[in-house]
């Protein structure tokens, strides 16, 4: 048995999970445009490859990878391609992101798909393009490009193949209705991406909240015969930090700054396992995801398989959307969520959760009162901060002092916020801070530049200068030495011939007429 | 439909400010309780008198500085701040004496610094070292207990906060006084040679700290605070008092359990030295800063000029808040604390 250990602080608030009925799934209904934003992953945006009018097939790429930090974007459907633009997309910012538009025709035509089913038999990289090919992102809500997680490199030799099945946010229940409708294909999965990082053990670890899930994980582990750990530990938000679940299972922390490759681990979510399997063994790209539909405001809560780039209202009116005329539409959980700005966005790779509560049900904050700096803040942090000095130096934009209290060790999961008797949008202070100091740090890294460049090009004109310099002295030396070969001093001779004209003169004046 | 903007998270717990204070509040009732079933009604008096001085103050500066003095008002910490202070006055204390105390706390204590959360230091325990250094006579005119003297009714003690002299108010030296003001009596007969003494604290002394014990065990359980702040500074107090115990000799610094259980001490441990504004803000930091607070309240009712010393001892340790935090900062995650 696994010693479970325990994480500094953490809360309990309301899990209200049993709203979404995890453990059924349905295919959403095929909405009639898809908008498939070509940044679906942390990094660099794919190249888009089609051209408007195409007709385009399931599964078809049409979006390639731009470099490493980048995965290529593929059409859930067969359609037309009706516009390559801007468009809302779902994002904190509410800003517009370039968008491929697909106008669905319900003839659902794929490309057809081969396989490997020896996998085994193949290199980690050659698997790893697979997947990268495949277009898989962290679809726990990061979206990192896997296949960067795949590579850690030579200096980090990974012990453990960790699937993350936490899913500590309240409301949230995509992970657990994948984990039990998917439970085989997350283990073949995860053997994939254990073979390709060389991992010598593969753990599950999932939180106590969802027996389910774990009884049907176990019974997959049992079929596939492999030898695979399920260890299950309290619930707790938030567990599911991946930090977090490290320290919970393994009693080591990732070091502040590092990755959990640092310390042997390669850390996935269920879903991005699957997506791994179907990429490999049936060759599939990502297409769709699972999506919880929750909330007081919906008429019927529930997890559907969605097309990527299904707008957003879409879904919602698919599972009865009752409005307020003020409404909040979050994006993710209660916790770590945004709030959407615009229902036309679509969904991506990252949407594991769309929640529209109603005002009783998630109240709007309060206005925040004055810290007592009663220290709740600090029990509840997962990090072992002192939010409450941080919210101060915050304020105080004092740069200095939040680094010396590690703000960029703040995982932003907003614990401290949660439990303040004052209502403080503690976690908004601290991205705020966050975003100012990259800025400076921006700022300081361009002023840097400019000051290399205007001293490289003060060095440069100090050496043209002084083989300038070089050539004329150079120059003069061989004239010099040339005279010097002539046998004589130049301004000597000259000097002598003068002489020897005056000498003339002086000796003829006679002969003057 | 309009589509709402409010950043993460979007869900929040129960906890709120006024709650607290009320708490804290709720929580002081068992030691006033005690207070007027031994000393009479004179500690419900202050209480009730400071109050309506304090909220009519907050509610006026808070309006002259442009805020809204409803919401201010409503948070409850402006009775916190009176009521802590009017239990600590001597009961039967003149009106002008709880006036210019609430007085202090409230505007100088407090709203000079920009109101709640912004004050460095205890605003009661500023309100009480003012009256002490400005008027040691009345300030240490504490009432006999009952049973000592006759304890006058309620209403004549509404009556004497104006005029003095409607009652005989019989005061009588404090345990602790009775213990630095010892020359020539062992420890053990001191507590026997006066009737003020009775008991491990003296009469109503002791079931006072009792009850205050009893109130923050409440809010402790209540989770308004952690432990660390309260218990440091008991165990500081009773450790410095088992060595200064001398045997019980003439010279004694008198026993732990009369340190624990006399004088402001339980008072002092669950709601002066708990106000999270003013203190330290890490655990680690609280265990430091209650424990120095024990300390010095123990020095300086040995050593000091004062016979109590809560309030000193606080107010020093406020200054000191700043520094403990910059050295007691908790390791956070991954910066290599638990494990390597």
């Amino acid at each position: 048995m696994r010693q479970i250990h325990d994480i500094h602080g953490g809360i309990h608030p309301p899990e209200r999970k049993a709203l979404s009925r995890p453990g059924e799934l349905e295919p959403a209904p095929l909405p009639p445009v898809l908008v498939l934003p070509l940044r679906q992953h942390l990094g660099v945006p794919a190249l888009p490859i089609v051209n408007v009018g195409d007709r385009v097939l399931g599964g078809q790429t049409i979006a390639e990878a731009q470099g490493v930090m980048s995965v290529p974007v593929h059409a859930p459907t067969s359609g037309t391609v009706t516009a390559i633009e801007a468009r809302s997309i779902a994002h904190a910012s509410g800003l517009q992101d370039q968008c491929i538009v697909i106008e669905t025709d319900g003839q659902h035509e794929w490309l057809s798909f081969t396989g490997i089913t020896e996998w085994r038999a193949l290199d980690a990289a050659a698997l790893v393009e697979h997947v990268r090919a495949a277009g898989v992102a962290g679809m726990g809500g990061a979206g990192f490009p896997t296949a960067v997680k795949l590579n850690p490199g030579p200096t980090r030799p990974i012990e453990t193949l960790l699937v993350n099945g936490t899913e500590c946010e309240p409301y949230i229940t995509a992970d657990d209705t994948l984990m039990q409708c998917q439970a085989d294909e997350l283990i073949e999965g995860a053997q994939i991406l254990a073979h390709i990082v060389s991992a010598e053990s593969i753990l599950i670890g999932i939180e106590d909240n969802k027996p389910d899930a774990i009884a049907s994980v176990e019974a997959a582990i049992a079929r596939s015969g492999a030898e695979i750990e399920l260890a299950t530990f309290p619930t707790k938000y938030p567990s599911g930090g991946e930090k977090q679940i490290i320290e919970i299972l393994t009693g080591h922390q990732v070091p502040s700054g590092g990755i959990p490759a640092d310390i042997g681990l390669v850390c996935v979510n269920p879903g991005t396992a699957v997506a791994a399997k179907r990429a490999i063994i049936d060759g599939v790209p990502l297409t769709h995801r699972i999506v919880t539909l929750t909330g007081e405001a919906l008429a019927s809560p529930q997890n559907v398989t969605a097309c990527l780039g299904t707008p957003i209202t879409a879904l919602l009116t698919h599972a009865g959307l009752n409005a307020a005329p003020q409404q909040r539409i979050i994006h993710g959980g209660p916790m770590m969520g945004f709030a959407v700005s615009d229902l036309n966005a679509p969904i991506t790779k990252i949407t594991n959760c769309l929640l529209a509560p109603t005002p009783t049900e998630l109240p709007l904050p309060e206005p925040a009162k004055p810290c007592i700096r009663c220290g709740h803040c600090a029990e509840a942090c997962p990090a072992s901060l002192l939010p409450q000095q941080l919210y101060w130096y915050a304020r105080a934009k004092d740069q200095e002092q939040l680094a010396e209290h590690r703000l960029f060790d703040c995982i932003e999961c907003g614990a401290c916020a949660y439990v303040c008797p004052s209502q403080i949008p503690l976690v908004q202070y601290y991205r705020a801070a966050k975003g100012q100091i990259r800025d400076s740090e921006q700022e300081k890294r361009r002023s840097d530049n400019s000051r290399e460049r205007f001293e490289a090009r003060q060095v440069r004109l100090e050496t043209e200068a002084a083989e300038r310099e070089a050539k004329r002295a150079a120059r003069k030396a061989a004239a010099q030495s040339k005279a010097a070969e002539d046998g004589a001093d130049p301004i000597q001779a000259a000097i002598e011939r003068a002489k020897a004209r005056k000498a003339e003169q002086a000796s003829e004046p006679e002969q003057t007429p | 439909m309009s589509l709402l903007k409010v950043t993460s998270p979007h869900a929040s717990g129960q906890s709120r400010v006024s709650a607290v204070m009320r708490d804290v509040l709720l929580a002081t009732l068992p030691g006033v309780v005690v207070l007027t079933a031994y000393f009479g009604p004179g500690t419900l008096v202050n209480i009730v008198f400071g109050g309506l001085i304090a909220v009519g103050c907050e509610y006026a500066i808070v309006a002259l500085r442009g805020r809204d003095p409803k919401v201010a008002v409503g948070d409850l910490s402006v009775l916190v701040t009176s009521t802590l202070l009017c239990i600590a006055l001597p009961p039967y204390a003149p009106w002008w004496l709880i006036a210019i105390g609430v007085l202090t706390s409230v505007l100088l204590g407090k709203q000079v610094f920009g109101g709640l959360g912004y004050n460095p230091f205890n605003p009661a325990m500023v309100g009480y070292v003012v009256l002490l250094i400005s008027f040691p006579v009345q300030m240490s005119a504490w009432a006999s207990p009952r049973g000592l003297a006759e304890v006058p009714g309620l209403m004549d003690t509404f009556r004497h906060l104006f005029a003095p002299t409607t009652i005989d108010a019989v005061t009588a030296a404090t345990p602790l006084d009775l213990l630095r003001q010892n020359t020539g009596l062992l420890f053990d007969d001191l507590l026997t040679s006066s009737p003020e003494l009775t008991g491990w604290g003296g009469i109503g002394w002791f079931e006072a700290n009792l009850a205050f014990l009893l109130g923050g065990t409440w809010l402790l359980y209540r989770r308004v605070f952690t432990w660390h702040a309260p218990i440091a500074m008991l165990a500081a107090v009773a450790i410095c008092a088992l060595m200064g115990y001398d045997g019980g000799s003439s010279q004694s610094g008198g026993s732990a359990l009369f340190h624990l259980f006399s004088g402001a001490t339980m008072f002092a441990a669950f709601f002066i030295v708990t106000d999270p504004v003013s203190s330290a803000v890490s655990n680690k930091g609280r265990l430091i800063f209650g424990a120095l607070i024990g300390v010095l309240i123990y020095l300086i009712r040995t050593l000091g000029n004062y016979p109590d010393a809560v309030a000193f001892a606080v107010l020093i340790l406020n200054f000191c808040a700043p520094f403990i935090d910059h050295y007691t900062q908790p390791k956070v995650y991954g910066t290599g604390s638990r494990e390597s």
